[in-house]
């Protein structure tokens, strides 16, 4: 198994996206992209605009996690979810604050952020999205 | 006292952990009769949440009935005494997942439970003096008591915040006086590299909480002009429940005043988010031109008590986030080894 990188900068790097969903959408093709990107990875245009996607999304399909990758160890079992945002773009990311039976494909989730992992050499908190159905009103 | 001229609350927001331990499967554990617990349980966060993600929540709520853009808030203070890091503010890791403006001042404050209002004292006398259009006051804690201890039954967790602005029209409430009592008390404190916090014991009521929550009541009414007869609400810190209904007794203020602000029962104490949520939980009910009496307390020891008068903003605002009620029934109960894992309190 690939070991997790514990270099401060690289978690520097991803902070739009893994705090706040902020990316890159090509103004041609309108392909979202994570972080900055010069080149459209769809379409090849370089005409790309900063947006942050809506918190919100629906969930496509999910799965349990019993074997963890390095890092996640103590959070066994955990959930993994497939999730359209509302405009379209696909992610996958931890499921929170829910079991398997509160879930239901096609129900509405929204995006939390939440400590991922803490290094266990430098004991770094590793923060960024996750999901969790939609707290109801 | 002071008098706040220009300052309101423009959006306010609460976040509560859907884990809750009972009071009786703590008693179960220790061994102690469930007939007389502080509270009937308390919020617990998740293995994956602590003091920044429960702020970030609940300054999300409260950015969101502001119907303020993250990008205008220039001030993110966080009170707290469960700070992820010793050395590393939590209040910029809140603004950068926020996306507030870059210039930003930031700061986590300890004064045990009282560090969320001081983040508020902080905040207001920024906008007053006209250094900043909006800040972010927020308390919030992942409160730790050590395994069958007293505090074990009430130490919870949860966060509040609230989007501070000069007063206009359609504020939720806006600031009238405010007031700070401190004296050098130990009855509660944390030394560095300890894991859980030491209490006097009985010490902690009689000349601490009660000494400088009821001080901070007489001071801010009596000096401003007001009785008790003028204010519709009072809200309290609550280590538990009776401390609360004490002062009340003491201070002749009628229960129907206190009780609806009483989040412990329910929540536990939150510690440096405990009466901001019990706020929080008024400002869902109350009306526009009612008067609220808010004081808080943290050991060490002092309390901040500040005035405020619900404006019609409330009507709309309140609908645009989640309530208290609402947040504190999305529940689910955990068992003690559940706690155990879920607080870190298990070192293998």
């Amino acid at each position: 198994m690939k070991p997790l990188t514990s270099r401060p900068p690289f978690y520097w790097r991803l902070r739009p996206f893994i705090y706040r969903l902020e990316g890159s959408r090509c103004s041609v093709c309108g392909h979202f992209h994570p972080l900055n990107r010069v080149v459209c990875r769809r379409c090849g245009s370089r005409t790309l605009e900063r947006e942050r996607l809506n918190n919100a999304g629906r969930l496509v399909n999910y799965t349990v996690v019993h074997q963890a990758q390095e890092g996640f160890e103590k959070t066994t079992p955990y959930l993994v979810g497939w999730v359209e945002m509302d405009d379209g773009t696909n992610l996958v990311g931890q499921l929170t604050d829910c079991d398997p039976q509160d879930l239901k494909v096609g129900m509405t989730i929204e995006m939390v952020v939440r400590k991922l992992r803490v290094d266990g050499d430098s004991n770094l908190i590793v923060y960024g999205v996750k999901f969790r159905p939609l707290v109801q009103r | 006292m002071p008098k706040i001229r220009n300052a309101a609350i423009h959006g306010y927001g609460v976040y509560i952990p859907m884990f809750r331990i009972k009071g009786a499967e703590l008693a179960k554990v220790w061994g102690k009769n469930a007939s007389d617990l502080p509270v009937k349980e308390k919020a617990v966060a998740g293995l994956d949440e602590d003091t920044v993600t429960m702020a970030v929540e609940a300054s999300k709520y409260a950015l969101k009935r502001a119907g303020v853009d993250a990008s205008s808030i220039s001030a993110v203070h966080v009170g707290t005494e469960s700070k992820p890091y010793a050395v590393k503010p939590s209040g910029t890791l809140v603004a950068e997942i926020l996306g507030t403006s870059r210039k930003t001042t930031s700061a986590d404050l300890e004064f045990a439970c009282k560090a969320g209002t001081e983040a508020v004292q902080f905040i207001t006398a920024l906008v007053e003096a006209g250094r900043i259009d909006y800040g972010l006051a927020i308390g919030a804690d992942t409160a730790q008591g050590r395994p069958g201890d007293a505090l074990e039954y009430t130490a919870a967790s949860g966060a509040a915040a609230l989007v501070i602005g000069p007063a206009k029209n359609d504020c939720v409430a806006k600031f009238d006086y405010s007031v700070s009592f401190v004296t050098d008390t130990p009855d509660f404190w944390r030394r560095s590299y300890e894991r859980y916090p030491v209490h006097a014991s009985r010490f902690t009521g009689e000349p601490a909480y009660f000494h400088h929550t009821i001080s901070a009541v007489n001071t801010i009414l009596s000096e401003n002009g007001y009785s008790v007869n003028d204010i519709d609400y009072f809200v309290f810190h609550q280590p538990n429940v009776k401390f609360p209904l004490a002062v009340a007794k003491v201070l002749s203020i009628p229960t129907s005043k206190v009780v609806p602000g009483l989040v412990a029962d329910m929540v536990g104490n939150t510690y440096a988010a405990c009466s901001m949520v019990a706020l929080a939980k008024i400002l869902d009910i109350a009306s526009p031109g009612q008067r609220i009496l808010a004081t808080s307390y943290g050991s060490g020891a002092g309390s901040d008590s500040f005035v405020l008068t619900v404006c019609d903003g409330i009507l709309e605002k309140r609908n645009r986030a989640p309530t208290y009620t609402e947040l504190l029934s999305r529940r689910k109960e955990i068992d003690y080894s559940t706690y155990l894992k879920y607080r870190d309190k298990i070192r293998m």
